[in-house]
């Protein structure tokens, strides 16, 4: 008989410190941490340090990124949250994510001119063609 | 009764229509503030839709002068209607050009005396063909000198202007910043 492996799925949990990305309201596109789960469907999130005043949201209008806060104690107040957010650098971590560079890529792209679009195109047409070259030497 | 007060023997078939007094003075349109000389402009209707173009100044008719440049992308030295246009926030400069010369007059038809149509000329036998003026392509050709000599100074902004606007998959108009 051939072995199975057994191996913990690695979901990312709705847990304490867990750190969301808000999609609706108007902290959309904002970052906010878990502190409490108030039901199945609903969870507290504060994000002193990224401007979410602490509320309770539906999970469905949040996003669960793979960050999670350390340390944070069920219920814990909004100046512990902001201390434990700094201690993990969460702010930095995000920004160097490739989530966040798309979303900011998204946002640029959006507020570029007629001009500046047609840029783009010869820009990328210029890579297509360098990487094509290169590739074709190799 | 005086007879005066007696009634007409016959009567207009019609009302006699009176010419309405017009209060106000017509004054020429507010143009857009996006739309200002040396502006870059999409073209939407006609025979030159899609193309982009220089505007060059404003004509006291409410349309826009404005130039391809015709080197460039084909587009003469041309009025349109400010309505069919989309402003770009790309701008030239066009304040060494003299635009003096062109006005509503410069771009007038000549009037061509009626004469009796033939056969000939209804079936389009003996049509003359239309010619460019000399004088047009002359001052065509002085105005895209120094409108190149503009252009020139901005990397890719010709081939921007050679290039010409559609719409793609995806693309939603109202959210684009032009």
């Amino acid at each position: 008989m051939s072995e199975t492996i057994v191996k913990s799925a690695n979901w990312r949990f709705v847990e304490l410190g867990r750190v969301v990305l808000v999609n609706k309201g108007t902290y959309a596109g904002k970052l906010a941490s878990i502190v409490e789960i108030v039901d199945h469907k609903r969870v507290l999130i504060d994000g002193p340090s990224s401007g979410v005043p602490r509320q309770a949201v539906a999970l469905a209008h949040v996003t669960l990124t793979p960050l999670v806060v350390a340390g944070i104690a069920r219920g814990a107040g909004s100046a512990a949250v902001a201390k434990k957010w700094e201690a993990a650098s969460i702010a930095s971590k995000w920004e160097s994510s490739a989530w966040a560079k798309k979303i900011a890529q998204r946002e640029t792209r959006s507020q570029l001119s007629d001009f500046e679009r047609f840029q783009v195109v010869v820009l990328k047409k210029q890579r297509r063609y360098a990487l094509k070259k290169a590739l074709v030497k190799a | 009764m005086s007879i005066i007060n007696q009634a007409p023997k016959w009567y207009n078939t019609e009302d006699a229509s009176i010419a309405k007094k017009a209060r106000k003075a017509a004054r020429p349109q507010a143009l857009r503030a996006s739309i200002v000389p040396g502006s870059v402009l999409i073209i939407l209707a006609g025979r030159f839709r899609g193309k982009r173009v220089v505007c060059l100044k404003a004509l006291e008719d409410n349309t826009l002068l404005v130039s391809g440049p015709f080197k460039i992308n084909g587009v003469p030295l041309r009025r349109v209607n400010p309505r069919y246009v989309i402003a770009t926030s790309t701008k030239v400069s066009v304040e060494s050009l003299s635009l003096d010369k062109y006005n509503v007059e410069y771009f007038s038809r000549e009037k061509k005396s009626k004469k009796s149509n033939g056969e000939k000329e209804f079936f389009g036998d003996n049509a003359e063909k239309k010619e460019v003026k000399a004088e047009r392509v002359a001052d065509q050709k002085a105005v895209d000198a120094g409108l190149l000599a503009e252009i020139k100074k901005i990397s890719l902004l010709k081939q921007y202007l050679a290039s010409s606007f559609s719409l793609k998959n995806g693309d939603r108009p109202h959210a684009l910043k032009f």
